[in-house]
């Protein structure tokens, strides 16, 4: 089995590679995607081979990528839409929540909208304003949206495919500040046997604190974790990967044994993912808790001017003071 | 000229928007082949020196005039049905049946149509049963058919949505190598005049033009935008926004459904031979309120409406056809008769569409399901169970 050490960058591009190979109805449609092969090069090489029939760079405007994208839908295509950058995506986010989300709802079951919508997304790399957000929660919020989103290369190399395979509309968020980090990737394992696609998994076991991480924050966590067991406590971290359906049942399982869970996300906390996800541990392990959950969140402000993003953003003294709380409590 | 100049700008508000105006919302170049007293035009040129004609046979034109006919006593059928309470609201077509009629059947069987939420006339035209989208407005579905199956889209309500869904489509269309031959692919995308100052519309516009899309934009301008006027929405005559975009433009009769298949035909085919996106302004009239929930008298004078009941679409059909001994009386009558069982039969079907059943909610949202909602669907049932036997 092949097993090649990779970008998280480059895993994407080889899934999509896959993709595009594996079924003639695959385009790639956004922003610059072509020739240049992305801002970020993640379609980097793909219209040389597949043509620009396959791989479209558009006009600049994001409604129009995505309301196009349902059309091409519609007419039997498998659409994947890049939006350049998180902060982006709100001119299209019409087309998303009322026409994407919807279409199979309406219909009665009678149209599918397998489409593809890839958002690099999140902070840390030192950019202006609209380059640094974390949308996730208000796609989430929406019924007939799925979203995901991976935090290594091989789970990037794999969950684009499941998402590009599934019939539903699935936001992809890429953790943008982690698309250079390295990591092995099995390019030659068979999809139909990977890691299910909404599901969340343990990615660090631990007995003492249960810590829930998703896309940019699971490194971290693992991080985090990596310096609390120095200080003689294991944490448990659980790279969450489905943020809408919530796959919560090992999370249930982990926090019953540790009594104490600590939920960590850059978008800001109001609203957040945290609140769904603390909402539905308290119901599920309300007699297991030995202290409420804590959510490690960014601040219910805009995204600061990148002088002060590792301020705003969780890091691994936020994560390892949030953990130190639930056993103050 | 410095911003803030009062008597530039003063001037310019004085000077202006009379002229304008009466560009926006006069009627210059309009295609027409059947003036409003039922006169034939034996052929009109359009803004680029295409020559528009049309050449049916009398039982081709007796058809036409079935169509409006019946397209708008169904319509007036719904409307009642809504007074009635059996339909939650109802967008009335009354008064754009020509727009309608004549496009609508200048669509080939391989064509695909993108309609708002009030081309039922459209729709009837397609050979839709027009229950369909009657659901929709009953509340008990939300439109829910296969735009593949038909060849017609689900309603949009959200304005200018489903241009870009058009375009997409249309540009899937190339793709798969359909265009290019006088049996290829095209497809017509339905807006108001409204939904151009839609940037959805306008994206679309750009789309269209730089990717060489199969497609047709039908703009029927009645007008309205429920209240807004026209020239809330533009100082340029609509067709003219064509050019900026680089396609062609015109502006046609929407009251006269021999001009408007004729235009709607032409720019089909040319769409289908792969020559590209074009705009087609049917300049027409909202008879009626915009939805049975609007008030027109709150904006509009009852002269203005007078004044478009003298170029009412239907009745220059039959002004013609009488003068052309196409038909007689024996034949109005049939279609009066056809007009009045076939709304009777529409009425005995809404009736009886069924409640859904409140489980059924949770039906659809995903192709495949989702483990969350198939859990609280699980609740909702058993919440709805304990119910059971109670009075409530």
């Amino acid at each position: 089995m092949a097993t090649e050490t990779l970008t998280l960058g480059k895993a994407l591009n080889t899934g999509l590679r896959r993709a595009l190979e594996n079924d003639p109805k695959v385009v790639i449609m956004g922003e610059d995607v072509g020739k240049l092969g992305g801002v970020f090069r993640i379609t980097d090489g793909l219209q040389k081979d597949f043509g620009d029939q396959r791989v479209i760079d558009t006009p600049l405007a994001e409604s129009g990528i995505i309301g196009t994208a349902v059309g091409l839908a519609i007419r039997g295509f498998r659409p994947i839409c890049e939006i350049q950058f998180d902060g982006f995506v709100y001119p299209a986010y019409d087309q998303i929540v009322s026409q994407v989300a919807k279409m199979h709802y309406r219909s009665q079951g009678k149209v599918t909208i397998p489409m593809v919508i890839r958002i690099p997304y999140g902070g840390g790399i030192g950019a202006v304003e609209h380059h640094s957000e974390s949308p996730e929660a208000y796609f989430a919020h929406t019924a007939g949206l799925k979203v995901v989103t991976c935090a290594n290369p091989q789970d990037a190399y794999v969950m684009i495919q499941q998402a590009i395979a599934s019939d539903d509309p699935i936001v992809f968020l890429e953790p943008k500040r982690r698309y250079w980090e390295k990591g092995p990737v099995e390019l030659d394992a068979p999809l139909s046997g990977a890691y299910p696609l909404h599901s969340a998994r343990v990615v660090r076991p631990g007995a003492d604190a249960t810590v829930l991480a998703y896309g940019p924050m699971v490194r971290t966590c693992l991080e985090a974790a990596t310096a609390a067991a120095e200080d003689g406590r294991e944490l448990e971290v659980v790279d969450l990967r489905t943020l809408s359906p919530l796959d919560l049942t090992a999370v249930y399982e982990s926090v019953r044994r540790t009594g104490r869970c600590v939920v960590v996300h850059e978008a800001p906390g109001n609203l957040g993912l945290g609140s769904e996800v603390a909402a539905r541990i308290t119901e599920e392990c309300f007699y297991s808790l030995e202290s409420p959950v804590l959510r490690v969140t960014g601040y219910d402000t805009p995204y600061p001017a990148s002088r002060v993003e590792e301020e705003y953003l969780p890091d691994l003294d936020r994560v390892l003071d949030a953990v130190d709380r639930t056993f103050g409590w | 000229m410095a911003k803030g100049d009062p008597a530039v700008s003063s001037r310019g508000r004085r000077a202006t928007p009379r002229s304008r105006r009466a560009a926006a919302t006069g009627e210059p170049e309009l295609v027409q082949l059947l003036t409003p007293t039922g006169e034939r035009i034996e052929s009109a040129t359009g803004p680029d020196g295409t020559e528009y004609r049309v050449d049916f046979t009398d039982e081709e034109y007796r058809g036409l005039y079935r169509d409006l006919v019946l397209v708008r006593k169904l319509d007036a059928e719904a409307t009642a049905l809504q007074r009635q309470g059996e339909l939650g609201l109802w967008a009335s077509l009354l008064g754009q049946e020509a727009a309608q009629v004549g496009s609508g059947r200048a669509l080939r069987s391989q064509d695909m149509a993108f309609p708002t939420y009030r081309e039922h006339g459209v729709l009837y035209c397609r050979g839709i049963d027009p229950i369909m989208p009657l659901g929709l407005f009953r509340g008990v579905d939300q439109g829910g058919w296969d735009p593949n199956e038909f060849k017609f889209n689900m309603y949009t309500i959200v304005i200018g949505a489903q241009t870009l869904h058009a375009t997409g489509y249309a540009m899937g269309v190339h793709m798969d190598g359909k265009t290019g031959t006088e049996d290829g692919e095209a497809v017509i995308a339905y807006f108001g005049d409204g939904a151009t100052s839609q940037g959805d519309v306008n994206e679309a516009f750009v789309w269209a033009s730089v990717f060489n899309a199969p497609l047709v934009f039908f703009c029927q301008n009645n007008q309205y935008a429920i209240s807004e006027p026209l020239e809330r929405q533009t100082r340029v005559p609509l067709y003219r926004r064509a050019g900026g975009f680089g396609f062609p433009g015109v502006r046609v009769d929407g009251n006269d459904v021999l001009a408007s298949y004729a235009v709607t035909r032409h720019a089909l085919d040319n769409a289908r031979l792969g020559q590209g996106p074009s705009l087609i302004e049917a300049y027409t009239y909202r008879m009626g309120a915009h939805t049975t929930s609007d008030d027109p008298t709150r904006y509009r004078i009852a002269s203005e409406v007078e004044a478009w009941q003298a170029k009412d679409p239907i009745a220059r059909m039959k002004a013609f056809l009488y003068k052309q001994q196409i038909a007689d009386d024996a034949f109005f009558a049939e279609v009066d008769e056809q007009a009045r069982t076939e709304a009777v039969h529409l009425r005995e079907r809404v009736l009886e569409l069924p409640d859904p059943a409140p489980v059924s909610m949770f039906d659809h949202v995903y192709p495949h399901g989702s483990p969350e909602l198939d859990a609280q669907r699980a609740r909702f049932s058993a919440y709805m169970e304990s119910f059971e036997g109670s009075v409530h």
